[in-house]
């Protein structure tokens, strides 16, 4: 019987070229060497990163490779002209190869076959042969019956004795036609989604560059300066780009964007976000992200709110419109900006997220680019002040147990905490060089103590590096910063010595009181960064300092010792600074508690850091008006009803192929004389498994009995 | 051919042919019924309690599943043993939990300090239970396998393979329990944290597990009556061998990332999407596994020494010292970690490889039949296909609803689309062409490697939208 066949079609044409090509391409070799070749590209773009600027590539590939790769279209493999190619010959080939089978599936349908030879039926694989003691008549019911109760569809030809043939019965019964139907169905429907695909893909939005004379737009601006043959048709059938919205505005232009450029898409309507909402669950994974919008038809002139969340689109004239990410829309911060240096200032600011200011740095000009606002950060603080499991605790049951009960506990236990805002920031100097800052708003509780944290980094590829500030009593930056414009002023400086020496030594023994003078007024110029650690050297300040000098002027056996002394004499004149700068302020001096004497074991090593830090200044938020924006993704895509269809006509159609067996049965009764008909019974099936076999098995026993004779491997 | 045959056998009577069309219901048992009606009622009992806070959406899912199941257990009668235990189970173990509440819901406590819970029900230790009998069924399939009578005709299953069976169902049921207890449990965590464990890769491995182990079960049950209980069983051996590296990839995410921990939804999983899309997507991973060991099994018989030994430890050894080789070039911490893990799974396949070798003669002894091999690998791949089909189309209309697009080339969506067209190339060549045998199985193993790069490579080396990094 005739399966689909795989080859392809011979057109009766005059050229034999032509004949041989489209014979080519309508075969099922040709269909699979384009499927492999569709692989591999997918495989390419799966590995290249696709979109990304032209940079990015030269630095991964190098000058050459990069442009070879460019030339080939690798970094955009899914728009590529020859991947639009090999999908339009795949549509060419499947069309043709249904169009090659349809009418061969249409004979097979409308046919039940029943014309066969007698004596054909021998040829087959699954055939049995019997007698049964019933009349020609009785036995033709008798197979009308089984027929009947399996399923099958019948029909049957009666033969008189011509030219050496018997007379009998030809009884032609057949299943599972559907499977051809689901041959075409799943062929169709590669079709329907190629199609559906090429159209909502940007090949559109391409035409119209060639044709409608538009061209990419490199620059940056308002959208209303920017020139009208960088802005498509709002008539466009089909196009997916970006809506980028702040609070409080509203937009009507999706930006399209091309390997080359951007082009600006008008939309029928505009959307103004009156709120961005981000909800956090408890460990600080987002829960929801919604804009809440107003869209205005530009058609009708009417105003409808919408809420638009992630898997929930709005869809207006055909454009569906989706939460795709969010941003920064200009949040105006309050800045406190403190001066690192010797007698600069303090001085407030104020900027937008997103713009950038000049600002006038100690060390001269450079520009503030304020890059964020996270309004919420929750971090897990408990891992740290546990110090870890150890991993070496053998304990079998203990550990056993840890991994028992619900699926909502961890062994090591986490203490999520929200602890406030952050910024970031850049400073940028005159020559271009940026470095990215990070602040936290509000001190954190860290192994026990209140600390401001400030971050740095000098690129981006690093985590930040982050300087511990500790808070004084009113959890404020005061007490610290005081404390070290303090230490860097060589009359306070002078001053906290005099008063460590009188509160440290015999007021009787003035050998002493100089000794410790001159040891503790080197001590703090040395962390001061006042004075330098060796002769000739750059003084360094900071515990390295007092490391370098004790390196270079103290034998090593003496070291340890005096290093002790040296740094017991530092942190007592240190005190004594902090209470100094408290007076002048008008604050009482510090008790000598176990808080003070936390303080005053993070203000020394923050203030040894803080000597490293990078920057003139440091920029802490001390307020802020969040504004955020939303950028929707808006698509119309009019292939989409195609895609969809040729989706569900897949489903069918595979499950078809797969699942519908079509078999064909023929049973061939002739009598025998004695009123016993003779039966040839022969099944064939497009699929040879073991179903097939224990199908005709069963059929054989219900026909002929136990005893039929005649098997599925008789003439191997 | 003798066309004469005896009288006295070919005129007997009908016997007890049956006639007509058979009554649509007419083979149901009083337990069919019995079962049909628990899922009903249970049904009815959730419809009820958690209608209200349902979407339209889950409640069609809810409708829907009833038919599904009913349909399921009458397809499959040991099918109705276990969803009625698994149930009876599940809501013991919410029994439990519910007698002590805290702030919000049942007190998870209970699940370290009830003796049911903490050591059956809760779903770790569940999950826990489920691990060891996977481990125990693949040890008892081996020693059932060498244990074996050699040759053809091999009929009953020794005792072992009796019990690798029996282990097997039984991980099936503790990996049932724990996905139905950790789902209870994801309710009484907090306020909308709730939520199918099908979301992340903790919890897919769980269904993996279960779903390629009961498939092996359901093509154990279909081929024993054809072939001999013990050859089809000694299959056993292969296919849970990909289960349990699944669950030794399991309990090394538990015990080192502590992976299990159950997690709220990020927005863009907050879809009943998930419900369907993900089990669909599992079906075709767990067959195409299933397959590919198969294969595995009939290239021990069939392919030559030199070919095997090249694919089972030359590629591999030759495919770890390329990722070696990366490794000491120097690459990112991330990659450093994706490559140390792909070296553990190719050395693991290489020993592997060259176990199966040296004991090649005494194990290709007791496989089954090379026919029925073949078929198992084409059902095995068949309803892969399909499903992954529908997967791949649920994806897509997810996709259009989430990311605002029904296909953007994300890396993910690409090797799906591949591994699809792979196996659409397998069955194109099998049924048009008729293709079997060597080609056919080493197809269906290489058709394993590119599956297992989809469903983890991607995770490991790739990124894009289903990382989930972007919002």
């Amino acid at each position: 019987m005739s399966a689909v066949s795989t080859s392809g079609i011979v057109v009766p044409a005059r050229s034999r070229a032509l004949r041989e090509a489209v014979e080519v391409i309508s075969s099922m070799r040709f269909a699979i060497a384009l499927l492999s070749v569709i692989c591999i590209a997918s495989v390419i773009g799966t590995v290249v990163r696709q979109g990304e600027p032209y940079p990015n590539y030269v630095n991964q590939f190098g000058p050459f490779w990069a442009r070879v790769f460019d030339a080939a279209g690798l970094y955009t493999v899914y728009s590529a002209w020859w991947f639009l190619l090999i999908l339009t010959f795949l549509v060419t080939s499947t069309s043709l190869c249904i169009a090659r089978n349809l009418p061969k599936i249409r004979h097979d349908v409308g046919t039940f076959k029943e014309h066969v030879r007698a004596s054909s039926l021998k040829a087959f694989h699954h055939r049995a042969q019997g007698e049964l003691a019933l009349s020609r008549e009785a036995a033709i019911a008798r197979v009308d019956e089984l027929l009947k109760a399996g399923g099958w569809a019948a029909r049957a030809q009666s033969r008189g004795a011509v030219e050496g043939h018997a007379s009998g019965v030809m009884v032609a019964a057949r299943q599972g036609m559907a499977n051809k139907l689901g041959y075409l169905c799943a062929h169709g429907a590669i079709v329907l989604v190629c199609i559906g695909g090429l159209l909502d893909g940007n090949l559109i939005v391409r035409a119209q560059m060639a044709f409608a004379g538009k061209v990419p737009y490199q620059g940056s601006g308002a959208v209303s300066s920017v020139a009208p043959e960088h802005v498509l048709s709002p008539s466009n059938p089909t196009y997916r780009g970006n809506l980028f919205v702040a609070e409080g505005q509203s937009s009507s232009t999706a930006v399209i964007q091309l390997g080359d450029g951007i082009v600006l898409q008008p939309l029928p309507f505009d959307i103004e976000l009156k709120k961005f909402i981000v909800d956090y669950y408890d460990t600080g994974m987002p829960k929801l992200f919604a804009s809440e919008v107003l869209i205005r038809d530009h058609a009708t002139g009417q105003t409808t709110p919408a809420t638009i969340k992630v898997n929930e689109p709005a869809i207006v004239h055909g454009v569906a419109i989706y939460q795709s990410s969010f941003d920064d829309g200009g949040s105006r911060l309050e800045l406190k900006s403190w001066p690192l240096v010797p007698n600069a200032p303090s001085a407030e600011l104020k900027g937008e997220v997103g713009a950038s200011q000049p600002l006038q740095l100690p060390d001269g000009p450079a520009t503030l680019e304020l890059t964020g606002l996270r309004v919420i950060n929750v971090e897990n603080l408990g891992a740290a002040a546990q110090g870890g499991t150890d991993v070496r605790k053998v304990d079998l049951v203990q550990s056993l147990e840890s991994h028992l009960g619900s699926g909502a506990k961890t062994r090591t236990e986490k203490t999520l905490t929200n602890v406030g805002p952050s910024i970031s920031y850049k400073l940028r100097d005159a020559a271009g060089q940026a470095r990215e800052f990070n602040n936290y708003m509000l001190p954190l509780t860290l192994d026990g103590q209140r600390v401001f944290l400030a971050g740095v980094r000098d690129n981006p590829n690093e985590g930040f590096r982050y300087l511990r500030i500790p808070a004084d009593e009113q959890d404020s930056l005061d007490g610290w910063m005081r404390l070290r414009a303090a230490l860097l002023d060589p009359s306070q400086r002078a001053e906290a010595v005099r008063r460590y020496v009188k509160m440290a030594a015999p007021a009787d023994r003035p050998e002493l009181v100089q000794q410790l003078t001159v040891s503790a007024g080197r001590a703090l110029a040395l962390f001061a960064g006042a004075e330098p650690a060796r002769k000739d050297a750059q003084p360094v300040g900071g515990l390295q300092a007092i490391a370098d000098f004790l390196d270079a002027n103290v034998p090593q056996t003496d070291r340890a010792r005096t290093s002790d002394v040296l740094i017991r004499i530092l942190n007592g004149s240190l005190f004594e600074l902090v209470n100094l700068t408290r007076e002048r302020a008008g604050l009482a001096a510090l008790p000598t508690d176990d808080k003070t004497q936390a303080f005053m074991g993070q203000a020394v090593i923050s203030l040894s850091d803080s000597l490293l830090y990078p920057a003139p200044v440091l920029l802490m938020p001390t307020g802020f008006d969040q504004r955020q924006a939303s950028v929707f993704q808006v698509t119309r895509a009019p292939g989409k009803n195609l895609v969809y269809a040729g989706c569900a006509l897949l489903i069918l159609g595979v499950f078809a192929m797969l699942y519908i067996r079509e078999r064909r049965l023929w049973i061939w009764l002739e009598d025998a004389g004695e009123g016993r008909t003779q039966v040839t019974t022969a099944l064939s099936c497009t699929r040879q498994t073991l179903d097939t076999d224990r199908e005709f098995e069963q059929w054989k026993q219900a026909l002929l009995g136990p005893a039929a004779e005649g098997s599925k491997d008789a003439s191997r | 051919m003798n066309t004469t045959t005896s009288s006295t056998t070919s005129t007997t009577t009908l016997g007890s042919v049956r006639l007509g069309r058979p009554g649509a219901f007419s083979k149901r048992t009083t337990f069919d019924w019995v079962y049909a009606a628990l899922i009903l009622l249970g049904a009815g009992y959730a419809f009820s309690r958690y209608g209200q806070s349902m979407d339209v959406y889950e409640r069609g899912i809810l409708v829907g599943a009833v038919p599904l199941a009913i349909w399921l257990g009458w397809f499959w009668s040991p099918l109705r043993v276990l969803v009625i235990g698994v149930g009876a189970a599940s809501l013991l173990a919410i029994g439990q939990y519910a007698q002590a509440t805290d702030g919000f819901g049942a007190d998870l406590a209970a699940g370290q300090q009830r003796f049911l819970l903490k050591w059956f029900l809760a779903s770790q230790s569940a999950i826990l239970w489920m691990s060891v009998l996977v481990f125990l069924s693949t040890l008892l399939y081996w020693v059932g396998l060498f244990t074996q009578r050699a040759g053809q005709q091999a009929g009953q299953a020794n005792t072992a393979l009796r019990l690798g069976s029996g282990f097997a169902w039984a991980a099936v049921f503790m990996a049932l329990v724990g996905t139905m207890v950790r789902w209870y449990e994801s309710h009484q965590i907090g306020a909308d944290i709730g939520h199918i464990p099908v979301s992340n890769l903790y919890e897919v491995f769980v269904l993996f597990t279960w779903l390629t182990t009961l498939f092996f079960l359901y093509f154990e049950s279909r081929y024993e009556q054809r072939a001999g209980a013990g050859q089809v069983r000694s299959l056993g051996a292969f296919v849970m061998l990909v289960v349990s590296a699944a669950v030794g990839f399991l309990l090394w995410y538990t015990v080192s990332r502590e992976a299990h921990e159950i997690q709220p939804l990020v927005p863009a999983l907050q879809s009943w999407w998930m419900k369907v899309h993900v089990p669909a997507n599992f079906v075709g991973y767990g067959t195409f596994a299933l397959a590919a060991m198969v294969a595995w099994a009939y290239l021990l018989k069939t392919a030559s020494k030199r070919a095997l030994g090249i694919a089972f430890v030359a590629v591999p050894l030759a495919l770890a010292a390329v990722l070696g080789g990366f490794m000491l070039a120097g690459v990112s911490p991330e990659t450093q970690g994706a490559l140390v893990k792909s070296l553990r799974m190719v050395i693991g396949v290489a020993i592997f490889g060259a176990l199966t070798l040296a004991l090649r003669a005494p194990i290709v002894a007791r496989l089954p039949a090379l026919e029925l091999l073949d078929d198992v690998m084409y059902k095995a791949i068949a309803v892969g296909f399909a499903f992954f089909t529908i997967a791949t189309v649920l994806g897509a209309l997810w996709a259009a609803e989430a990311w605002g697009g029904y296909w953007s080339w994300d890396p993910k969506e690409t090797w799906a689309l591949i591994v699809w067209l792979n196996y659409a190339a397998w069955l194109h060549m099998r049924l048009m062409k008729g293709l079997r045998g060597g080609v056919a199985a080493w197809w269906a193993l290489i058709g394993l490697l590119v599956t297992t790069f989809a469903f983890l490579g991607v995770n490991m080396f790739l990124s894009g939208l289903h990382s989930y990094g972007e919002l």
